[in-house]
């Protein structure tokens, strides 16, 4: 069993007075190690809070580095590691919070290729992604070791919290929810935007259920979905069942090893073919060729695809007509098909899905702006606001 | 029987808005047709092609999944509340 220094028994002094914690909790977290998966909102709560209770070991996952749009809720980075990768970013904050504790960077992305051996040195999973495809990956790979996934999820003013953990009993995330949503049904983050303070809640939570798997105290989120909204300051509990039928956890599982996660989510690859690619390019246009045309006189009508709201932060110098791209499908009668017409929104996501619905329409004079507002400030206008 | 559901955050576009609506029905499957009677727009996201609800939508009726009741036929009480729950995925970025 490990022992504390003298130095260690004064920082977890608040700890070692719980009764039901005390040493025997204090060098269960010392002898303790958790894998972050992220580090980013729910990260970095998770990171900082675990680190402060004493777990002797974190292992941190990102492939990120730390952008000025994240401080906004990322709370162990700062406006002094913009640019810096997050896992060195947050492996700073750790180190200075707690120097008594081991930390372990990979600056990489978690693919099914490399998921097993990042996991198995580690005793729990935390699921703080932010795609579907990271998550089955992070489910599946955590049910084939036997290990406990904390998982947490955020969308704008609600987030969802539990733990999966089919070696003790439990459901695992696919018998919560079988298969994804194809690509573009639901939001993310960056699209559909998040209140700050929430991760800081979820991830939060998140930590709490770590620290009782660990110490074995109190009773854990295991076969229970706790699900917060923000904006009425609600808490609710919904009863989780392991699926016997389950693919992955279930009697018979049918999938043993890991698996394209991004096939599976309905994710194209990154490289199309060189046909659809030329078909594609066809229909693409750069914020510099926009801002070209727009000085001419038989300029191309404008379409913002985007919400109000984001409309009031940073615009074109032109726009004809604004209609977010979920109410597209109905409003496509308020366009003409016979005008050259270009499309944009914050980064070019949203846009692509708009020219792709308007193509399917029978639109052929249309052209999606490459890269967004985010790219017409780089490259056209850098007074606009980037968001 | 007049009975609650719940819409959630990422739905309530296709739902004018509303956070809950109330509604009369039955059982859950006539609940869930009232409620895309009412806005249409909620159709494709919650069934799919075939009429079935889609995999990474689930329904509760209180704090129970449908799956592990009688799916679409189980039956409502007055003033029960069914909550729709669909699949999130932030939290890094």
């Amino acid at each position: 069993m490990v022992m504390l220094n003298n130095a260690e028994i004064s920082r977890y002094s608040r700890h070692l007075i719980l009764p039901e914690f005390g040493m025997d909790g204090q060098r269960k977290l010392k002898q303790s190690s958790v894998l972050l998966i992220g580090t980013g909102g729910l990260g970095s709560p998770l990171a900082l809070y675990l680190a402060a209770a004493g777990v002797g070991h974190i292992g941190l996952v990102d492939f990120d580095v730390v952008d000025e749009s994240n401080l906004q809720r990322q709370i162990i980075h700062g406006t002094s590691t913009v640019g810096v990768a997050k896992t060195e970013s947050a492996k700073r904050r750790l180190h200075d919070l707690n120097p008594h504790i081991e930390i372990t960077t990979y600056e990489t992305q978690i693919t099914a290729a490399n998921a097993l051996d990042l996991m198995r040195p580690y005793d729990v999973i935390v699921d703080g992604t932010d795609n579907f495809p990271t998550r089955y990956l992070t489910n599946d790979a955590a049910v084939m070791l036997g290990k406990p996934n904390v998982y947490g999820s955020i969308f704008r003013f609600e987030g969802q919290v539990t733990v999966f953990h089919p070696a003790a009993g439990g459901p695992c995330y696919r018998c919560l929810y079988p298969a994804p949503p194809p690509p573009g049904l639901v939001p993310s983050c960056a699209e559909g935007g998040v209140l700050g303070v929430l991760p800081g809640i979820i991830g939060t939570m998140q930590a709490t259920e770590v620290i009782k798997l660990i110490t074995g105290i109190g009773e854990t989120l295991i076969g229970r979905l706790v699900l917060y909204d923000a904006l009425t300051m609600r808490f609710r509990e919904l009863k989780l069942r392991r699926n016997p039928d389950c693919p992955v956890c279930g009697d018979n599982p049918t999938i043993t090893e890991l698996i394209d996660y991004e096939a599976f989510c309905g994710i194209m690859p990154v490289q199309p073919k060189a046909q659809e690619e030329a078909m594609n390019v066809q229909y693409e246009i750069t914020p510099k060729e926009v801002a070209g045309l727009l000085e001419q006189p038989n300029r191309p009508f404008i379409l913002d695809v985007r919400n109000p709201y984001e409309a009031e932060i940073a615009t074109l110098p032109v726009t004809d007509k604004l209609i977010p791209v979920d109410e597209l499908h109905g409003r496509i009668s308020e366009l003409d098909p016979n005008v050259e017409m270009i499309v944009y929104c914050r980064s070019g996501g949203r846009s692509a899905r708009a020219v792709d619905m308007l193509r399917a329409a029978g639109f052929t004079k249309i052209k999606n702006m490459v890269g967004g507002t985010l790219r017409w400030a780089d490259d056209v206008d850098p007074t606009m606001a980037k968001y | 029987m007049a009975v609650t559901i719940s819409i959630p955050t990422a739905l309530r576009q296709y739902a004018a808005n509303n956070a809950s609506i109330s509604l009369e029905a039955d059982t859950v499957g006539n609940l869930l047709h009232g409620l895309i009677e009412l806005h249409p727009d909620l159709g494709q996201h919650l069934f799919d092609e075939q009429g079935k609800l889609r995999s990474f939508v689930n329904v509760y009726v209180g704090d129970e999944d449908i799956r592990y009741l009688d799916g679409p036929d189980t039956p409502l009480k007055d003033g029960e509340v069914v909550s729709i729950i669909p699949a999130i995925a932030g939290g890094r970025g």
